[in-house]
């Protein structure tokens, strides 16, 4: 219900772009593509899920690609140096990055800072400590790793839907879930609608404003998790620059960046159309990876041009007194 | 003060309320008494301590002294929320609700009917529109409140605040938006609330609502409680005299006569003007070396003319002449451009620029006049400077410091040399004198007498009548957003001035927002 026509365009945009990529490149419209597409960003698309949260409710988190970082070289080191059951190792980080997220979120609340300083500075950390941890490379050889690589769902026409894509399709479809259908999800869009009337109408700001920082990074863990499975190893350097890619895949998917609108769907769908972008200039072969940027650039400011003329129409009255009887 | 014993035990007691921000003392000693089931009109001019009043009761402010009681016990909200806990609930004319979310969610916020930890949808819709169907409201509660008029956010906040178990609901300013018929929409409900035993405090400036829907007045002046009454057997002429002060006064107007200032030549003029819910259509003449003063109680709507004349907000109706000609006034701008000067009544946020120097703030709008591609050289910027500052007698006579540091009257002096300064035709001042110490005072009433000697059309705006009939050659009088009244030559006087914005207006009072 919530922001359904933005997703709707945002969906149109994707049909339509999978249609040109499909009528160029035919075998773009296989399941085999399309497992990949999913795979390649399951990362990307869990810790949108949580970016999600955190813009509708009026924040941000730039954070979230160091945090990843760090927890690929934390998982890498604690299962390779330290001796840690990966399971154990899991269980350590995700506690740690819900904490880091906390820890922002009260910092934000408490001392009304604005978010975008707090979780810069969280970024700065997170990544430092990443270098602090190991500058180098960790390849991750524990048995899990190759098991999971190794796990699929075969779909029709030879395509995998691998262990990861299913985490993420997973995580998406819970996000959705709490955001539409519970009291912490219609408080994270109280939240983004205003923050002191949502106080002054009994939300508790400060608690609410941590439980979305924590859960944005505990979702960035998850994402970092994921990465480690998907690259096998461990790096500091790992995720530079994702907490863009995300924000980016959160509004082209319909939120709007001053928060109070969106849809976890859209956001889904805004990392599908990323993912189509790179898809189709891996098959074209003869492009620099950097059109994925350049094209994404060029949705990003339609799609801000668009919101922009959504909340122009929006702000004038549509129904004029409708049905006051008496 | 009145202290007849009340014959229905109160609900809402509020005894020696004092509270001061700095050395303002924004309420003295205020006592206010709200009985179960009445509606109880909060009145009072600009500054009156209405809202301090309201936000001391709500817990947005602490108090320095008094007592709260409400049903006998008392009460010491620390926050808004604590307050509606106790069974208080304040709307504002702001609605705090929350536009992007569906008016069900806004209803039930945080209170959300659940199962399993999932909020039941449509079983918050059913409850939602059972709730707005007491109110008289049939609409579709899964919609965004956004998309819904201020009259129906209103009765939305108005239902939440009942639902929440309010004993005590208070209105603040809640009719400023709302059109007739709408009005009458929540004057209904009001009763009906009133009639299941909730105390209403409604605060409001239209005069005639106030005696269309209260049954008790109490009327607030300068932070102290001026008294309590019985609508029905409190004249309008008298609750006036509470408000603003004053009683029938002998000053009259020291100015030329009526017959005088007929031959002189008009400014500009203004036919029919007006614009739909803002201020209905007026006809007003300004003749060069004439003073009109502008009466009114606060939110009558004399800013409001002021702004449509100066073309900071476009009229839709009507035709404005300047010496004769045709014009149209669609920004400050035009305004600027045929001649016209403003100075606003916020002086430090819509005036003054406090970092720049007098010499800056006073070529402001000269420079503006002439464009960018013109600008005004140093050597230039300097002589003009000069030239108001020992004109006006600014003081300190430094040309260079910023405008923040300088006293409220000399502020206002600098804002009058930047307008002086592009050679206008017609000055428009809105309250020149708010926030001036009484040397100051008197200075800037000898300046307006002085520019207008000059051959300079002035409209000027004041709360104070002594002043205004002191200096004008005409006054207007408005009430509810309607001119009402001119007054010219020996029938300036206060007494005909409270008169005309008493005089029982019902039939005008409500063309200004049809």
């Amino acid at each position: 219900m919530k922001g359904l026509p933005p997703v709707l365009i945002t969906a149109i945009v994707l049909v339509a772009g999978f249609v040109l990529c499909a009528l160029q490149f035919p075998t773009i419209a296989s399941t085999r593509v399309v497992g990949n597409l999913l795979t390649d960003n399951a990362f990307l698309g869990i810790v949108a899920t949580g970016m999600t949260f955190v813009i509708i409710s009026g924040g941000i988190d730039l954070s979230v690609g160091s945090v990843i970082g760090f927890t690929t070289v934390f998982v890498a080191l604690a299962i390779e140096r330290w001796g840690m059951p990966p399971l154990v190792a899991f269980v350590a980080i995700l506690l740690l990055s819900a904490a880091f997220g906390a820890a922002m979120g009260a910092v934000i609340h408490v001392f009304d800072l604005p978010p975008f300083i707090v979780t810069l500075a969280g970024m700065f950390l997170a990544r430092g400590a990443s270098f602090l941890l190991s500058t180098e490379s960790v390849p991750i050889t524990a048995p899990v790793y190759s098991a999971v690589s190794d796990f699929a769902v075969r779909m029709p026409g030879g395509g995998r839907l691998t262990a990861i894509a299913i985490i993420m399709l997973a995580i998406v479809i819970a996000g959705a879930l709490l955001l539409h259908l519970t009291r912490f999800g219609a408080n994270v869009y109280a939240l983004g609608g205003n923050r002191t009337t949502a106080s002054l109408m009994g939300v508790a700001v400060g608690k609410m404003t941590i439980k979305i920082y924590m859960l944005s990074s505990l979702l960035a863990g998850i994402a970092g998790i994921v990465f480690s499975f998907y690259t096998s190893a461990g790096y500091s350097l790992s995720a530079v620059g994702v907490e863009l890619d995300t924000i980016a895949a959160v509004v082209i998917g319909g939120t709007l960046l001053t928060g109070g609108q969106g849809s976890v769907i859209g956001t889904f769908l805004g990392v599908l159309i990323q993912g189509l972008i790179q898809t189709y200039i891996n098959f074209d072969g003869t492009l620099s990876s950097w059109w994925t940027k350049i094209a994404t650039g060029v949705l990003l400011f339609a799609f801000i041009a668009l919101q922009q003329g959504l909340v122009a129409l929006a702000r004038r009255p549509v129904v004029k007194s409708a049905g006051a009887a008496s | 003060m009145e202290n007849s014993p009340d014959p229905v035990s109160p609900l809402l007691e509020v005894r020696g309320i004092s509270k001061s921000f700095g050395a303002v003392r924004a309420l003295q000693e205020v006592d206010f008494t709200l009985r179960a089931g009445e509606i109880h009109a909060l009145l009072g001019e600009n500054g009156a301590g209405k809202s301090t009043l309201i936000k001391v009761i709500t817990g947005v402010f602490p108090r320095d002294a008094g007592t709260v009681r409400l049903g006998g016990e008392e009460v010491v909200p620390r926050s808004a929320k604590a307050a509606l806990g106790a069974g208080i609930a304040t709307v504002y004319q702001e609605v705090n609700l929350l536009p992007n979310l569906s008016v069900a969610q806004n209803l039930f916020l945080d209170r959300q009917p659940m199962r399993f930890g999932i909020v039941r949808e449509g079983e918050m819709r059913r409850r939602a529109k059972a709730l707005l169907a007491d109110f008289g409201l049939d609409i579709d509660v899964a919609a965004p409140l956004g998309n819904y008029s201020v009259a129906i956010q209103h009765v939305t906040a108005i239902a939440r605040a009942v639902d929440l178990s309010a004993r005590v609901l208070i209105l603040d300013e809640p009719t400023a938006s709302l059109d007739r018929h709408e009005v009458e929409i929540l004057f209904g409900i009001m009763r009906q609330l009133a009639q299941r035993g909730i105390g209403i405090v409604f605060v409001s400036h239209f005069l005639d609502q106030v005696y269309e829907i209260s049954d008790r007045i109490t009327v607030l002046r300068n932070g102290r409680l001026v008294g309590e009454r019985e609508t029905a057997s409190l004249p309008r002429l008298e609750l006036i005299r509470m408000m603003l002060g004053r009683e029938l006064a002998e000053t009259t107007s020291t100015r030329a006569s009526a017959t005088e200032h007929k031959a002189r030549e008009i400014c500009a003029s203004f036919e029919g003007y007006g614009k739909a819910g803002y201020v209905a259509p007026f006809n007003l003449e300004l003749r060069h070396g004439e003073v009109v003063g502008l009466a009114g109680l606060l939110g009558s709507g004399r800013t409001e003319t002021a702004r449509l004349v100066f073309g900071a907000e476009r009229a839709d109706r009507g035709q404005a002449r300047v010496e004769g000609a045709p014009v149209r006034l669609q920004s400050p701008r035009d305004g600027v451009r045929h001649g016209f000067g403003y100075c606003p009544e916020e002086r430090k946020t819509d005036g003054i620029i406090a970092e720049l120097s007098v010499r800056e703030n006073i070529v402001l709008a000269l420079q503006a006049k002439r464009g960018l591609h013109r600008p005004l050289s140093r050597r230039e910027q300097d002589e003009i400077a000069r030239r108001y500052v020992r004109m006006l007698d600014i003081r300190p006579p430094d040309p260079e410091r910023p405008v923040g540091l300088l006293s409220g009257g000399n502020q206002q002096k600098v804002l009058l040399a930047r307008w002086l300064a592009t050679s206008p035709r017609l000055l428009v001042l809105d309250e020149p004198t708010r926030g001036i110490d009484v040397g100051a005072h008197a200075e800037i009433i000898r300046l307006i007498r002085e520019l207008c000697d000059d051959g300079l059309a002035l409209l000027v705006i004041s709360s104070e009548l002594d002043e205004i009939v002191t200096y004008s050659d005409r006054v207007v009088v408005l009430r509810d957003r309607a001119h009402v009244e001119e007054l010219a030559g020996e029938a300036i006087d206060v007494g005909n001035i409270l008169a005309a914005i008493a005089a029982d207006g019902a039939a005008t009072a409500h063309e200004g927002r049809a």
